[in-house]
């Protein structure tokens, strides 16, 4: 019966599709489609508001260039780049340090149930907010100035941090802890001899790319008053003066191609 | 002494790998545990030290009841107790010295753990019972780069550095060559006779039980079939361990559909 039936089609053949048949794959692609097409709608922009749009922007780069600053801005620049510089190294390390036992907590082979949850929990909390978030509130926790993007920066450091290295705990082999255990080692001299050889190059690795996100974010901290060159870059912006703009913008680039040329190298050297 | 008295271990998946195992261990005798997979060897061993909480009976090393033990003085009898495991449980990335060393963490604070500050009677130890295991000039070396032979001497090593009363020794030879086991084996019994302690051998390849060992533990679905020296193993014996009492001449495949059921198997590999 399966053989007669069967040479009927034995020449054709279709791939299975993920949805329960084709009727229902072409409604959801028009669904998709006519989302589209209202989203366009709704917004509403029409080919003249396009092209002005592109006028005010040519009119932009051409007052910035080329970039310019008086000395007294020289001064301002200088100093919130440094202001900058030093909210990420100190937020990174704070971050980490934070970051280490929080990890631990987090993975569900060393951690009981109860603890595991309180570490996930930490982890998912401190993610879903974005750094501009996490820094206004911090300037009206603490008030302008750098403490605030420090804290705001350390804060974000920890979903990102105690994540990763949660899951390369979790891949780690046990037997190397058991031994740790079974020479009669304590829990924390377990983590010490079984788990951190484990996880040095991540934790190595980890840090060096967050420091690199953490340089870039510190930049734009500043823009809702939590220290760093974001505040003198919005004044300028503020004030008309699109060359001074201009300067400051091409020293943050110029200053993240450095870090992250520094962040490659130094991945490198630790594979 | 150690005494086992009537251990169970019955696993949260319901298979019973122990069914009231008893046996005594004393002086210097080397004591191989034998039978086929799945019979309940490594949990045997593994429920001595407690890596695997035994779920009835009792063990007990000298005057101390070690089931029943809280926590730290857990610890402190695991420091009797020299542990050997089948895949060398090595931590990689330290070196052969640390790794060494590692057996006397059950005697460190955490901090001097932490700094790697080691008293200079334990480093004048390790060196050695480097020279002992034939290690000579690899301490400084990543226990990594080691062969499995060598690493498995480490592996010794570390459990010698305790100064245990007994060596425990769970499949010391299965990941090794079979001249690089032999070469094991008698390290193992020199062990035994120099610094005389008892070690219990948890081994698969019945000849080299029957070559170093003093005594036989046959072990089957659970319990012990078969306790004596092994000039007693006779072939009859070796049909109780490995047939359940039925003779080569009785059935063409000896491992299908036998007592010991392959749902043992997958429990006793849980480590």
């Amino acid at each position: 019966m399966a053989a007669e039936s069967g040479s009927a089609v034995e020449g054709s053949w279709e791939r299975p599709t993920v949805f329960y048949n084709k009727k229902v794959k072409y409604l959801i692609y028009g669904l998709i489609l006519l989302f589209f097409a209202y989203s366009f709608w709704n917004l509403r922009i029409s080919p003249s508001r396009f092209v002005r749009g592109i006028g005010a922007g040519v009119e932009l780069v051409t007052s910035m260039l080329p970039p310019a600053y008086t000395p007294s801005q020289r001064d301002l620049l200088i100093q919130g780049i440094v202001e900058s510089i030093v909210m990420t190294i100190v937020a990174t390390t704070i971050g980490i340090i934070v970051s280490v036992p929080v990890a631990v907590m987090a993975s569900n082979n060393l951690s009981p149930k109860p603890v595991y949850y309180v570490g996930r929990s930490i982890v998912a909390v401190t993610r879903s907010l974005h750094e501009l978030i996490v820094a206004i509130i911090m300037v009206k926790a603490v008030g302008f100035g750098p403490l605030a993007g420090v804290l705001a920066l350390a804060f974000k450091t920890i979903g990102f941090f105690a994540k990763l290295l949660a899951e390369e705990i979790e891949d780690i082999d046990r037997g190397q802890m058991e031994a740790i255990t079974a020479a009669g080692g304590t829990p924390v001299q377990t983590y010490l001899y079984g788990v951190l050889p484990q996880v040095m190059p991540r934790i190595v690795g980890l840090s060096i790319y967050r420091l690199d996100i953490n340089l870039r974010h510190s930049t734009v901290v500043g823009i809702v008053g939590a220290g760093g060159i974001g505040i003198t870059l919005l004044n300028s912006f503020d004030k008309y003066d699109y060359q001074f703009s201009m300067a400051i913008i091409a020293v943050i680039v110029a200053i993240v191609m450095v870090g992250e040329g520094v962040s490659a190298l130094a991945r490198r050297r630790i594979q | 002494m150690l005494t086992v008295d009537n251990l169970e271990k019955t696993y949260d998946s319901g298979d019973k790998a122990l069914k009231g195992v008893s046996f005594e261990v004393s002086g210097n005798e080397i004591v191989a545990i034998i039978g086929p997979s799945g019979a309940g060897k490594s949990t045997l061993v593994r429920s001595i030290n407690r890596l695997t909480e035994p779920t009835g009976g009792r063990v007990s090393l000298d005057d101390t009841e070690v089931t029943g033990l809280d926590k730290s003085a857990l610890r402190d009898v695991r420091r009797d107790m020299g542990m050997i495991f089948q895949e060398f449980n090595l931590v990689e990335r330290l070196t052969v010295m640390e790794n060494i060393l590692s057996g006397r963490l059950g005697y460190l604070s955490t901090w001097n753990a932490f700094r790697r500050n080691f008293p200079p009677e334990d480093i004048k130890r390790a060196r050695e019972i480097l020279s002992r295991v034939n290690l000579e000039g690899v301490e400084n070396n990543r226990a990594d780069e080691l062969s499995g032979g060598q690493r498995q001497r480490v592996g010794i090593a570390r459990a010698v550095i305790q100064r245990p009363k007994i060596l425990l020794a769970d499949e010391p030879t299965s990941a090794l060559d079979p001249d690089t086991s032999r070469e094991v084996m008698s390290l193992l019994t020199d062990i035994a006779h120099e610094d005389d302690i008892p070690i219990i051998i948890n081994i698969h390849e019945v000849d080299l039980a029957v070559d170093y060992a003093d005594r036989i533990i046959g072990l089957s679905d659970g319990e012990i079939v078969f306790n004596g020296p092994p000039d007693d193993l006779d072939q009859a014996a070796r049909d109780e361990i490995y047939r359940g009492g039925e003779s080569i001449a009785d059935r063409e495949e000896p491992s299908a559909g036998s007592s010991t059921g392959s749902d043992d198997v997958i429990a006793e590999r849980g480590d």
